[in-house]
Protein backbone atom coordinates (compact mmCIF):
# COMPACT_ATOMS: atom_id res chain seq x y z
CA UNK A 1 0.00 0.00 0.00
CA UNK A 2 1.53 3.30 -0.91
CA UNK A 3 1.76 6.18 1.56
CA UNK A 4 3.44 7.44 4.46
CA UNK A 5 4.20 4.87 7.46
CA UNK A 6 3.86 6.82 10.57
CA UNK A 7 4.86 5.83 14.21
CA UNK A 8 4.38 7.79 16.98
CA UNK A 9 5.85 6.96 20.35
CA UNK A 10 4.34 8.51 23.96
CA UNK A 11 6.73 8.16 26.33
CA UNK A 12 8.57 9.68 29.39
CA UNK A 13 11.80 10.20 29.47
CA UNK A 14 12.75 7.90 32.77
CA UNK A 15 10.70 5.29 31.94
CA UNK A 16 11.97 1.60 31.61
CA UNK A 17 9.14 0.84 29.71
CA UNK A 18 9.60 3.39 27.25
CA UNK A 19 12.91 2.47 26.78
CA UNK A 20 12.41 -0.41 25.74
CA UNK A 21 10.23 0.27 22.69
CA UNK A 22 12.96 3.51 21.70
CA UNK A 23 15.15 -0.20 22.09
CA UNK A 24 12.64 -1.86 19.65
CA UNK A 25 12.44 0.51 17.34
CA UNK A 26 15.98 1.57 16.75
CA UNK A 27 17.46 -1.86 16.68
CA UNK A 28 14.99 -2.71 13.90
CA UNK A 29 16.23 0.55 12.07
CA UNK A 30 12.53 2.47 12.11
CA UNK A 31 12.05 6.10 12.37
CA UNK A 32 9.26 7.40 15.09
CA UNK A 33 8.18 10.66 16.37
CA UNK A 34 8.62 10.73 19.99
CA UNK A 35 5.97 12.76 22.12
CA UNK A 36 7.36 13.53 26.04
CA UNK A 37 4.48 13.00 28.04
CA UNK A 38 3.70 14.76 31.47
CA UNK A 39 2.01 11.93 33.99
CA UNK A 40 0.94 14.55 36.22
CA UNK A 41 -1.09 16.60 33.51
CA UNK A 42 -2.06 13.89 30.99
CA UNK A 43 -2.44 15.25 27.33
CA UNK A 44 -5.79 14.02 25.35
CA UNK A 45 -3.83 12.00 23.27
CA UNK A 46 -2.46 10.08 25.99
CA UNK A 47 -6.21 9.01 27.44
CA UNK A 48 -7.81 9.08 24.41
CA UNK A 49 -4.79 6.49 23.24
CA UNK A 50 -4.72 4.53 26.64
CA UNK A 51 -8.05 5.04 28.31
CA UNK A 52 -7.89 1.80 29.97
CA UNK A 53 -4.58 2.30 31.64
CA UNK A 54 -3.50 6.00 30.80
CA UNK A 55 0.48 5.05 31.06
CA UNK A 56 3.21 5.28 28.83
CA UNK A 57 4.20 3.85 26.45
CA UNK A 58 2.04 4.13 23.82
CA UNK A 59 2.87 3.17 19.98
CA UNK A 60 0.64 4.94 18.08
CA UNK A 61 1.03 3.23 13.92
CA UNK A 62 -1.07 5.36 11.61
CA UNK A 63 -3.08 6.69 13.89
CA UNK A 64 -3.82 3.32 15.38
CA UNK A 65 -2.38 2.74 19.22
CA UNK A 66 -0.71 -0.01 20.79
CA UNK A 67 -0.65 -0.46 24.41
CA UNK A 68 1.54 -1.91 27.10
CA UNK A 69 5.46 -2.42 26.28
CA UNK A 70 5.57 -6.64 25.91
CA UNK A 71 2.58 -6.43 23.23
CA UNK A 72 3.96 -3.02 21.72
CA UNK A 73 7.46 -5.29 21.20
CA UNK A 74 5.17 -7.96 19.95
CA UNK A 75 3.39 -6.02 17.81
CA UNK A 76 6.60 -4.04 16.19
CA UNK A 77 8.43 -7.42 15.84
CA UNK A 78 5.10 -8.39 13.56
CA UNK A 79 4.25 -5.80 12.22
CA UNK A 80 7.34 -5.21 10.61
CA UNK A 81 8.88 -8.86 10.25
CA UNK A 82 10.67 -8.08 7.17
CA UNK A 83 12.44 -5.29 8.59
CA UNK A 84 15.34 -5.34 10.41
CA UNK A 85 16.44 -8.71 12.57
CA UNK A 86 13.55 -10.77 14.38
CA UNK A 87 13.09 -9.78 17.71
CA UNK A 88 11.81 -12.76 18.71
CA UNK A 89 13.36 -16.96 17.95
CA UNK A 90 11.74 -18.76 15.26
CA UNK A 91 11.71 -21.79 16.95
CA UNK A 92 8.20 -22.29 19.12
CA UNK A 93 9.61 -23.51 21.94
CA UNK A 94 12.67 -20.89 22.16
CA UNK A 95 10.01 -18.19 21.74
CA UNK A 96 7.96 -19.60 24.78
CA UNK A 97 11.07 -19.91 27.05
CA UNK A 98 11.30 -15.73 26.16
CA UNK A 99 8.23 -15.31 26.58
CA UNK A 100 8.59 -16.71 29.85
CA UNK A 101 11.67 -14.65 30.97
CA UNK A 102 10.52 -11.52 30.16
CA UNK A 103 7.30 -12.53 31.76
CA UNK A 104 9.23 -13.63 34.82
CA UNK A 105 11.37 -10.14 34.77
CA UNK A 106 7.70 -8.39 34.90
CA UNK A 107 6.34 -10.25 37.61
CA UNK A 108 9.49 -10.67 39.69
CA UNK A 109 12.10 -8.07 39.57
CA UNK A 110 10.08 -4.79 39.74
CA UNK A 111 8.30 -5.17 42.99
CA UNK A 112 11.14 -6.15 45.29
CA UNK A 113 13.55 -3.13 43.67
CA UNK A 114 10.80 -0.65 44.58
CA UNK A 115 10.86 -2.24 48.16
CA UNK A 116 14.35 -2.01 48.50
CA UNK A 117 14.16 1.45 46.77
CA UNK A 118 11.38 2.69 49.13
CA UNK A 119 11.22 1.23 52.13
CA UNK A 120 11.28 3.18 55.35
CA UNK A 121 12.48 0.29 57.57
CA UNK A 122 15.84 -1.10 57.63
CA UNK A 123 14.04 -4.91 57.78
CA UNK A 124 11.58 -4.22 54.88
CA UNK A 125 14.77 -2.95 52.70
CA UNK A 126 17.20 -6.11 53.47
CA UNK A 127 14.23 -8.06 52.85
CA UNK A 128 13.75 -6.01 49.19
CA UNK A 129 17.40 -6.33 48.53
CA UNK A 130 17.33 -10.20 49.65
CA UNK A 131 14.33 -10.80 46.95
CA UNK A 132 15.86 -8.61 44.42
CA UNK A 133 18.75 -10.34 44.48
CA UNK A 134 17.54 -13.74 44.54
CA UNK A 135 15.76 -12.64 41.02
CA UNK A 136 18.98 -11.59 39.47
CA UNK A 137 20.33 -14.76 40.41
CA UNK A 138 17.60 -16.37 38.58
CA UNK A 139 18.70 -14.25 35.51
CA UNK A 140 22.05 -15.57 35.90
CA UNK A 141 20.71 -18.74 35.30
CA UNK A 142 18.64 -17.98 32.37
CA UNK A 143 21.19 -15.85 30.49
CA UNK A 144 23.17 -19.28 30.69
CA UNK A 145 20.54 -21.54 29.56
CA UNK A 146 19.31 -18.93 26.83
CA UNK A 147 22.85 -17.69 25.31
CA UNK A 148 24.83 -20.79 24.96
CA UNK A 149 28.03 -19.43 25.16
CA UNK A 150 27.13 -16.35 23.12
CA UNK A 151 26.72 -12.47 23.70
CA UNK A 152 23.12 -12.09 24.41
CA UNK A 153 19.75 -14.22 25.92
CA UNK A 154 18.87 -14.08 22.23
CA UNK A 155 22.42 -15.55 20.91
CA UNK A 156 24.66 -13.79 18.47
CA UNK A 157 22.02 -10.84 17.99
CA UNK A 158 20.33 -9.03 20.79
CA UNK A 159 16.85 -10.31 21.44
CA UNK A 160 13.34 -10.18 22.80
CA UNK A 161 14.52 -10.66 26.55
CA UNK A 162 17.71 -8.49 26.19
CA UNK A 163 15.14 -5.36 25.42
CA UNK A 164 13.05 -6.70 27.90
CA UNK A 165 15.95 -6.43 30.73
CA UNK A 166 17.70 -4.02 29.02
CA UNK A 167 15.00 -1.32 29.21
CA UNK A 168 15.75 -1.28 32.86
CA UNK A 169 19.67 -1.35 32.09
CA UNK A 170 19.67 2.77 33.91
CA UNK A 171 17.73 2.07 37.12
CA UNK A 172 20.10 -1.36 37.06
CA UNK A 173 23.40 1.01 37.09
CA UNK A 174 21.68 3.15 39.40
CA UNK A 175 20.61 0.40 42.26
CA UNK A 176 23.49 0.35 44.37
CA UNK A 177 22.73 4.35 44.87
CA UNK A 178 19.27 4.06 44.87
CA UNK A 179 19.00 1.04 46.96
CA UNK A 180 21.70 0.63 48.46
CA UNK A 181 23.23 -2.37 46.83
CA UNK A 182 24.80 -3.59 43.66
CA UNK A 183 22.25 -5.70 41.35
CA UNK A 184 25.09 -7.27 39.95
CA UNK A 185 28.79 -8.79 40.81
CA UNK A 186 31.97 -10.45 39.45
CA UNK A 187 31.34 -13.11 42.05
CA UNK A 188 27.59 -14.10 41.78
CA UNK A 189 26.28 -12.59 38.41
CA UNK A 190 29.76 -12.95 35.97
CA UNK A 191 27.46 -13.35 32.83
CA UNK A 192 25.19 -10.56 33.60
CA UNK A 193 28.12 -8.29 34.04
CA UNK A 194 29.63 -9.16 31.18
CA UNK A 195 26.33 -8.21 29.31
CA UNK A 196 25.74 -5.46 30.66
CA UNK A 197 29.10 -4.02 29.29
CA UNK A 198 27.99 -5.21 26.02
CA UNK A 199 24.42 -4.03 26.15
CA UNK A 200 25.23 -0.24 27.10
CA UNK A 201 27.86 -0.48 24.51
CA UNK A 202 25.13 -0.55 21.89
CA UNK A 203 24.35 2.16 19.76
CA UNK A 204 20.58 1.45 20.44
CA UNK A 205 21.31 1.69 24.33
CA UNK A 206 22.83 5.11 23.95
CA UNK A 207 19.56 6.24 22.25
CA UNK A 208 17.20 4.54 24.34
CA UNK A 209 18.65 4.38 28.10
CA UNK A 210 17.86 7.75 29.98
CA UNK A 211 21.25 9.34 31.25
CA UNK A 212 21.85 7.26 34.58
CA UNK A 213 23.42 10.24 36.73
CA UNK A 214 20.03 11.93 35.67
CA UNK A 215 17.92 9.31 36.83
CA UNK A 216 18.97 8.71 39.69
CA UNK A 217 18.88 12.33 40.66
CA UNK A 218 15.21 12.55 39.58
CA UNK A 219 14.53 8.86 41.12
CA UNK A 220 15.54 10.47 44.45
CA UNK A 221 13.98 13.59 43.85
CA UNK A 222 10.59 11.87 43.07
CA UNK A 223 11.25 9.48 46.70
CA UNK A 224 11.50 12.84 48.18
CA UNK A 225 8.19 14.19 47.21
CA UNK A 226 6.49 10.94 47.93
CA UNK A 227 7.16 10.62 51.33
CA UNK A 228 6.74 14.40 52.14
CA UNK A 229 2.84 13.51 50.27
CA UNK A 230 2.60 10.69 52.85
CA UNK A 231 4.02 12.18 55.65
CA UNK A 232 1.02 15.33 55.00
CA UNK B 1 -10.60 -35.56 50.11
CA UNK B 2 -12.79 -33.69 48.31
CA UNK B 3 -10.43 -32.63 46.12
CA UNK B 4 -10.73 -36.58 45.49
CA UNK B 5 -13.74 -36.56 44.77
CA UNK B 6 -13.50 -34.01 42.69
CA UNK B 7 -10.65 -35.49 40.45
CA UNK B 8 -12.48 -38.87 40.04
CA UNK B 9 -15.69 -36.51 38.56
CA UNK B 10 -13.16 -34.96 35.88
CA UNK B 11 -11.51 -38.48 35.26
CA UNK B 12 -15.06 -40.25 34.72
CA UNK B 13 -16.19 -37.34 32.44
CA UNK B 14 -13.49 -36.79 30.48
CA UNK B 15 -12.47 -39.56 27.67
CA UNK B 16 -9.35 -38.56 26.82
CA UNK B 17 -7.73 -39.35 30.44
CA UNK B 18 -4.83 -40.88 30.57
CA UNK B 19 -4.37 -44.38 28.35
CA UNK B 20 -6.75 -43.46 25.85
CA UNK B 21 -5.90 -41.19 23.49
CA UNK B 22 -3.21 -39.49 25.68
CA UNK B 23 -0.07 -38.50 24.26
CA UNK B 24 -0.45 -38.98 20.17
CA UNK B 25 1.03 -35.22 20.07
CA UNK B 26 3.01 -35.77 23.33
CA UNK B 27 1.15 -33.56 24.79
CA UNK B 28 0.72 -33.61 28.91
CA UNK B 29 -0.96 -31.15 31.07
CA UNK B 30 -0.19 -30.88 34.61
CA UNK B 31 -3.05 -28.91 36.59
CA UNK B 32 -5.74 -28.25 39.23
CA UNK B 33 -9.09 -29.26 39.07
CA UNK B 34 -10.79 -25.88 39.34
CA UNK B 35 -8.00 -23.34 38.40
CA UNK B 36 -9.13 -20.76 35.85
CA UNK B 37 -5.75 -20.57 34.25
CA UNK B 38 -5.44 -24.48 34.01
CA UNK B 39 -8.99 -24.20 32.36
CA UNK B 40 -7.86 -21.64 29.76
CA UNK B 41 -5.45 -24.54 28.50
CA UNK B 42 -7.89 -27.35 28.28
CA UNK B 43 -10.20 -25.04 26.28
CA UNK B 44 -7.72 -24.05 24.03
CA UNK B 45 -6.44 -28.00 23.46
CA UNK B 46 -10.18 -28.95 22.60
CA UNK B 47 -10.94 -25.82 20.54
CA UNK B 48 -7.85 -27.11 18.44
CA UNK B 49 -8.76 -30.66 18.72
CA UNK B 50 -5.01 -31.76 20.19
CA UNK B 51 -5.29 -34.75 22.23
CA UNK B 52 -3.34 -34.66 25.74
CA UNK B 53 -3.21 -36.50 28.83
CA UNK B 54 -4.31 -34.36 31.89
CA UNK B 55 -2.40 -34.74 34.63
CA UNK B 56 -4.05 -33.62 38.15
CA UNK B 57 -2.08 -31.82 40.50
CA UNK B 58 -3.56 -32.13 44.01
CA UNK B 59 -2.18 -28.66 45.25
CA UNK B 60 -4.08 -28.96 48.42
CA UNK B 61 -1.88 -31.82 49.46
CA UNK B 62 0.90 -30.03 48.28
CA UNK B 63 3.09 -29.89 45.43
CA UNK B 64 4.87 -33.10 43.71
CA UNK B 65 8.35 -33.61 42.43
CA UNK B 66 6.95 -33.59 39.10
CA UNK B 67 5.73 -29.98 39.33
CA UNK B 68 8.83 -28.59 40.94
CA UNK B 69 10.74 -30.18 38.18
CA UNK B 70 8.94 -28.89 35.64
CA UNK B 71 7.92 -25.69 37.01
CA UNK B 72 10.89 -25.56 39.46
CA UNK B 73 10.65 -21.27 38.67
CA UNK B 74 6.93 -20.29 39.82
CA UNK B 75 6.15 -24.29 41.93
CA UNK B 76 2.67 -23.31 39.83
CA UNK B 77 0.02 -25.34 37.21
CA UNK B 78 -0.87 -25.03 34.60
CA UNK B 79 2.68 -26.66 33.38
CA UNK B 80 2.26 -28.26 29.41
CA UNK B 81 4.95 -30.40 28.46
CA UNK B 82 5.65 -31.34 25.09
CA UNK B 83 7.15 -34.32 24.27
CA UNK B 84 8.85 -33.67 27.86
CA UNK B 85 9.87 -29.97 27.92
CA UNK B 86 8.07 -27.79 30.10
CA UNK B 87 5.99 -24.32 28.94
CA UNK B 88 4.91 -22.23 31.73
CA UNK B 89 2.41 -19.79 32.38
CA UNK B 90 -0.96 -20.26 31.09
CA UNK B 91 -1.62 -17.65 28.19
CA UNK B 92 2.31 -18.20 27.09
CA UNK B 93 0.93 -21.75 26.83
CA UNK B 94 -1.69 -20.75 24.13
CA UNK B 95 0.62 -18.90 22.33
CA UNK B 96 2.85 -21.78 22.10
CA UNK B 97 -0.02 -23.65 20.83
CA UNK B 98 -0.15 -21.36 18.12
CA UNK B 99 3.44 -21.42 17.01
CA UNK B 100 4.13 -25.06 17.33
CA UNK B 101 0.60 -26.35 16.62
CA UNK B 102 -0.03 -23.97 13.19
CA UNK B 103 -2.05 -26.40 11.20
CA UNK B 104 -5.10 -26.65 14.11
CA UNK B 105 -7.71 -23.81 14.37
CA UNK B 106 -6.00 -20.22 15.30
CA UNK B 107 -6.91 -18.50 18.68
CA UNK B 108 -5.38 -15.66 17.59
CA UNK B 109 -6.00 -13.60 14.48
CA UNK B 110 -3.73 -13.12 11.34
CA UNK B 111 -3.64 -9.33 11.38
CA UNK B 112 -0.38 -7.80 13.71
CA UNK B 113 -3.03 -4.97 15.12
CA UNK B 114 -6.12 -7.39 16.03
CA UNK B 115 -2.94 -9.58 17.47
CA UNK B 116 -1.80 -7.19 19.80
CA UNK B 117 -5.54 -5.97 20.41
CA UNK B 118 -6.01 -9.40 22.02
CA UNK B 119 -2.75 -9.85 23.81
CA UNK B 120 -3.75 -6.27 25.48
CA UNK B 121 -7.23 -7.52 26.40
CA UNK B 122 -5.54 -10.92 27.49
CA UNK B 123 -2.95 -9.04 29.60
CA UNK B 124 -5.58 -6.97 31.43
CA UNK B 125 -7.67 -10.39 31.83
CA UNK B 126 -4.78 -11.90 33.86
CA UNK B 127 -3.76 -8.71 35.71
CA UNK B 128 -7.03 -7.84 36.89
CA UNK B 129 -9.48 -10.35 37.80
CA UNK B 130 -8.52 -13.20 39.48
CA UNK B 131 -6.49 -10.92 41.98
CA UNK B 132 -9.56 -8.39 42.44
CA UNK B 133 -11.64 -11.23 43.00
CA UNK B 134 -9.62 -13.14 45.49
CA UNK B 135 -9.65 -9.48 47.34
CA UNK B 136 -13.46 -9.65 47.18
CA UNK B 137 -13.30 -13.42 49.09
CA UNK B 138 -10.70 -12.95 51.57
CA UNK B 139 -11.56 -9.32 53.01
CA UNK B 140 -13.85 -7.02 54.65
CA UNK B 141 -15.00 -3.94 55.33
CA UNK B 142 -13.51 -0.67 53.56
CA UNK B 143 -11.12 -2.69 51.87
CA UNK B 144 -13.22 -5.25 50.45
CA UNK B 145 -15.28 -2.42 49.74
CA UNK B 146 -12.65 -1.34 47.29
CA UNK B 147 -12.25 -4.99 45.64
CA UNK B 148 -15.93 -4.32 45.01
CA UNK B 149 -15.69 -1.05 43.16
CA UNK B 150 -12.48 -2.54 41.41
CA UNK B 151 -14.63 -5.51 40.23
CA UNK B 152 -17.43 -3.37 39.43
CA UNK B 153 -14.80 -1.12 36.90
CA UNK B 154 -13.02 -4.36 35.52
CA UNK B 155 -16.49 -5.91 34.42
CA UNK B 156 -17.61 -2.70 32.86
CA UNK B 157 -14.68 -2.25 30.79
CA UNK B 158 -14.25 -5.41 29.39
CA UNK B 159 -18.32 -5.03 28.91
CA UNK B 160 -17.55 -2.32 26.22
CA UNK B 161 -14.31 -3.70 25.28
CA UNK B 162 -16.90 -6.16 23.78
CA UNK B 163 -19.30 -3.99 22.48
CA UNK B 164 -21.61 -5.96 20.46
CA UNK B 165 -19.52 -8.53 18.89
CA UNK B 166 -20.81 -12.13 19.64
CA UNK B 167 -17.14 -12.71 21.24
CA UNK B 168 -13.79 -10.67 22.16
CA UNK B 169 -12.62 -12.59 19.07
CA UNK B 170 -15.15 -10.72 16.60
CA UNK B 171 -17.27 -13.71 14.91
CA UNK B 172 -14.92 -16.54 16.26
CA UNK B 173 -13.95 -17.73 20.09
CA UNK B 174 -10.53 -16.20 19.75
CA UNK B 175 -7.48 -15.55 22.59
CA UNK B 176 -8.81 -13.94 24.89
CA UNK B 177 -12.70 -15.44 25.24
CA UNK B 178 -10.56 -18.42 25.59
CA UNK B 179 -8.37 -15.97 28.51
CA UNK B 180 -11.21 -15.07 29.99
CA UNK B 181 -14.23 -17.86 29.80
CA UNK B 182 -12.81 -19.61 33.01
CA UNK B 183 -13.44 -16.70 35.00
CA UNK B 184 -17.31 -17.27 34.07
CA UNK B 185 -17.43 -20.22 36.61
CA UNK B 186 -16.42 -17.52 39.36
CA UNK B 187 -18.85 -14.48 38.56
CA UNK B 188 -21.52 -16.60 40.65
CA UNK B 189 -18.99 -16.47 43.50
CA UNK B 190 -18.05 -12.69 42.46
CA UNK B 191 -21.59 -11.81 42.23
CA UNK B 192 -22.67 -13.23 46.23
CA UNK B 193 -19.17 -11.87 47.52
CA UNK B 194 -19.19 -8.32 45.54
CA UNK B 195 -23.27 -8.37 46.18
CA UNK B 196 -24.10 -7.51 42.95
CA UNK B 197 -25.81 -8.53 39.57
CA UNK B 198 -23.88 -9.30 36.44
CA UNK B 199 -26.19 -8.98 34.07
CA UNK B 200 -26.80 -5.09 35.37
CA UNK B 201 -23.47 -4.78 35.91
CA UNK B 202 -22.17 -5.75 32.40
CA UNK B 203 -24.95 -7.51 30.28
CA UNK B 204 -22.61 -8.18 27.58
CA UNK B 205 -20.51 -10.28 29.56
CA UNK B 206 -23.26 -11.77 31.11
CA UNK B 207 -24.77 -12.63 27.82
CA UNK B 208 -21.19 -13.72 26.51
CA UNK B 209 -20.57 -16.12 29.41
CA UNK B 210 -23.50 -18.14 28.67
CA UNK B 211 -22.55 -17.89 24.70
CA UNK B 212 -18.99 -19.69 25.89
CA UNK B 213 -21.47 -21.84 28.42
CA UNK B 214 -22.74 -23.62 24.68
CA UNK B 215 -18.99 -24.26 23.72
CA UNK B 216 -18.21 -28.25 24.15
CA UNK B 217 -14.67 -26.73 24.68
CA UNK B 218 -15.80 -24.64 27.75
CA UNK B 219 -18.59 -26.82 28.98
CA UNK B 220 -16.12 -29.77 29.37
CA UNK B 221 -13.09 -27.82 31.17
CA UNK B 222 -15.35 -25.45 33.98
CA UNK B 223 -17.14 -26.91 36.90
CA UNK B 224 -20.26 -25.49 37.96
CA UNK B 225 -20.44 -21.97 39.98
CA UNK B 226 -21.62 -24.08 42.72
CA UNK B 227 -18.69 -26.06 43.13
CA UNK B 228 -16.18 -22.85 42.81
CA UNK B 229 -18.25 -21.15 45.06
CA UNK B 230 -17.71 -24.50 47.45
CA UNK B 231 -13.65 -24.23 46.75
CA UNK B 232 -13.64 -20.82 47.92
CA UNK B 233 -15.58 -21.90 51.06
CA UNK B 234 -12.70 -24.43 51.20
CA UNK B 235 -10.06 -21.92 50.59
CA UNK B 236 -11.33 -19.56 53.43
CA UNK B 237 -10.90 -22.61 55.54
CA UNK B 238 -7.60 -23.07 54.42
CA UNK B 239 -6.53 -19.52 55.14
CA UNK B 240 -8.49 -19.43 58.74
CA UNK B 241 -10.48 -16.72 57.14
CA UNK B 242 -13.97 -16.40 58.30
Amino acid sequence: MAGEDELKLLGTWASPWVSRVKLALHLKGLSYEYVEQDLDNKSDLLLTSNPVHKKVPVLIHNGKPICESVVILEYIDEAYGTTGPSLLPTDPYERAIARFWVDYIDQKLVIPWKVAFTADGEEEKTEGIKQMLAVVQTLEGALKECSKGKPFFGGDSVGYVDIALGGLLAFLQGTEELCGTKPFDIANTPLLLAWVERFTALDAAKVALPDVTKLVEFAKTKRAQMALSIKK
Amino acid sequence: TACTTQTQTQIDRDPKQPGAMAGEKGLVLLDFWVSPFGQRVRIALAEKGLPYEYAEEDLMAGKSDRLLRANPVHKKIPVLLHDGRPVNESLIILQYLEDAFPDAPALLPSDPYARAQARFWADYVDKKVYDCGSRLWKLKGEPQAQARAEMLDILKTLDGALGDKPFFGGDKFGFVDAAFAPFTAWFHSYERYGEFSLPEVAPKIAAWAKRCGERESVAKSLYSPDKVYDFIGLLKKKYGIE
